[in-house]
């Protein structure tokens, strides 16, 4: 789990610059098995048996499955049905809320995060999140991207990184004549690839991602979808969304949860995108997706 | 059931009393009501000032301001409490600035909720109220007696800190607080600790909410005049204060003395002296402002 970054693997960053060299979506990471269900054989995060509290509430209740490496894995349900929640497990910012309770384990790369040996400011470096609103800090574009990696000790050239993560994040050409300019003066869309930018700056393993685009308007909201699945050439990303259609897009796995009478989520369905979609195993899976409730 | 519904509109306008013409007057008198209460609470201000200025000005020249205090009116000036009340707050601000700062991001980012915290906050709320002459006395006890400090400038800047450190905690908090969380999340999401968050962002954002703050302590602190009389602040002061242990004056003393004298000429110098006060407070305050628009102005370009 804990890695000390060296330059060898951020040089590896400019190779999801090439959008031709892009595999086709339709081939996730995984082996068919004869019942037509597959199987992940590389997960990256291991969710293991979670139950969450928020003081008294139990809000996520025996939750158990693996996100591939670099795969887009999308997480819906209905409102209230622990979804965010659970993605704040990923990495510990669950832990921000007080009265919160977790049992259970999350291994990322075989180790648990809730390990009392493991600190959970290094597993938010390498476990990175944008949020459902936009939230640049109010501080240059530059400064934007270049604080993570200044706090993290980056030793290398910081022109570079914040040329290279504004790239990546499909900013740089609007913004690489003023980086000076306020992150709070850009375009709400704008702002939220300047916080991707950010995000991957910090050379993380993992994205995760808070309903990025229900702020947006849908012509940023194409631009970050596009953008989500270029970064998964290079990133594992996990996606919470409540738009059905673009889980459909961007994702290779979905995963649906759904609370119960109790008010505790649990997880309903999980599987490949395209059969998820045109052939749901639960029925309340195919209530949901054809908008029958949620 | 009740009595049968009219179903058309026009056979229901029966059932409703507009009364145009009462609410109409009831909010003219309230308008009215209002502005009154302003031209009441302005106009005593406005009087009382240029009585004061009226009053003073002719006083007001450079051997005024450069002058000590003396036995003859035409020769008394306000340098030696002008020096005092200066060094006095800058000495208060030194000390109760760093403290009340660090206690506000203590209560407001580390301390867990807890009946300990509650029972704080209330206390520090309750400072704030407490009257300033039980500052004095305390300052006396501890300052000038237990520490041994005297009765110098030294003692009475501790004293002042005091006075306004839970106005300065109070405010900063309310600072902390105003700055969303979306910052703090996203600092702590790439990684940064708790420190570097509050000192990269949650800080840097409070500025202009703390700067006001501390002004108004600062204000408040430079009208007092009990808690320096108590600890032995001097009325008669021929010198500025060379070092930090020296004793010394300030402006409201200075003033209080000269209405306490019987000559007439000495009350138009304590008017002098409530102008030169009320310029310095308006250029503490003016300083503020522009202190504020400038942190502010680098958050939107």
């Amino acid at each position: 789990m804990v890695r000390v970054s060296d330059t060898s693997a951020t040089d590896g960053v400019l190779g999801g610059l090439m959008p031709d060299l892009r595999p086709s979506i339709s081939s996730p990471r995984g082996v068919d098995r004869p019942d037509g269900r597959d199987e992940i054989v590389d997960p990256v995060i291991e969710v293991d048996h979670l139950d969450l509290w928020y003081g008294r509430k139990h809000a996520v209740g025996d939750v158990s499955l693996s996100f591939a490496r670099k795969q887009v894995t999308a997480l819906i349900g209905p409102s209230g049905c622990g979804k965010s929640t659970l993605l704040r497990c990923i990495n510990r910012m669950n832990d921000l809320i007080p009265g919160v309770r977790v049992q259970g384990a999350i291994r990322v790369d075989g180790a648990n995060i809730y390990d009392r040996s493991i600190d959970p400011v290094e597993v938010r470096r390498t476990i990175g999140m944008v949020f459902q609103k936009p939230n640049p800090f109010p501080k240059s574009i530059y400064e934007n991207v270049a604080f993570g990696a200044r706090i993290n000790g980056y030793r290398g050239n910081m022109d570079e990184l914040v040329e290279r993560a504004l790239r990546q994040a499909a900013l740089w050409d609007e913004v690489k004549g003023d980086l000076k300019k306020s992150g709070l003066a850009l375009s709400g869309g704008q702002q939220q690839r300047l916080c991707i930018a950010r995000t991957i700056a910090v050379n993380p393993d993992i994205v995760l991602m808070d309903e990025p685009t229900s702020a947006l308007d849908p012509i940023a909201s194409q631009r970050i979808e596009d953008l989500i699945r270029e970064l998964a050439e290079e990133f594992t990303i996990v996606i919470v969304t409540h738009n059905l259609q673009q889980a459909a897009r961007v994702s290779d796995r979905t995963a649906f949860m759904l609370a119960s009478e109790d008010g505790v989520g649990r997880l309903v369905e999980y599987g490949r995108t395209d059969e998820f979609f045109t052939n749901p195993k639960d029925d309340r899976t195919e209530a949901y997706i054809t908008g029958r409730f949620g | 059931m009740a009595a049968e519904q009219p179903t058309t509109a026009a056979g229901r306008a029966h059932l409703f009393r507009p009364n145009q013409v009462l609410r109409g007057s009831l909010g003219g008198i309230f308008i009215v009501l209002g502005l009154a209460s302003i031209v009441l609470a302005l106009g005593m201000l406005v009087y009382l000032v240029l009585d004061v200025v009226l009053r003073g000005a002719p006083w007001l020249d450079w051997q005024f301001l450069t002058s000590f205090d003396s036995r003859f009116p035409a020769r008394a000036g306000i340098l030696a409490a002008l020096a005092g009340t200066g060094l006095m707050m800058a000495m208060t601000l030194a000390l109760a600035l760093p403290i009340g700062v660090m206690a506000a991001i203590y209560l407001e980012e580390y301390a867990r909720e807890s009946w300990l915290k509650s029972f704080i906050q209330i206390n520090i709320s309750n400072l704030a109220g407490v009257p300033s002459i039980i500052y004095g006395l305390l300052g006396l006890t501890i300052f000038v007696r237990q520490l041994g400090l005297g009765r110098s400038i030294l003692a009475g800047a501790m004293t002042m800190a005091l006075l306004v450190l839970p106005v300065i905690v109070v405010a900063t908090q309310e600072a902390l607080r105003a700055v969303p969380s979306s910052i703090r999340d996203a600092s702590l999401a790439l990684g940064a600790t708790k420190s570097q968050t509050i000192w990269h962002h949650v800080l840097p954002q409070a500025v202009p909410g703390i700067l006001t703050g501390n002004i108004l302590a600062a204000s408040r602190a430079i009208g007092e005049t009990a808690p320096l009389v108590t600890i032995g602040a001097l009325t008669f002061v021929p010198f500025t204060p060379q070092s930090i242990m020296d004793r010394f004056t300030v402006l409201p003393i200075q003033i209080f003395n000269w209405t306490s004298k019987p000559q007439a000429e000495f009350h138009d110098l304590a008017a002098a002296g409530i102008v030169v006060l009320l310029a310095v407070l308006l250029t503490m305050n003016s300083i503020a402002i522009v202190l504020r628009q400038r942190a502010g102005g680098g958050r939107r370009r």
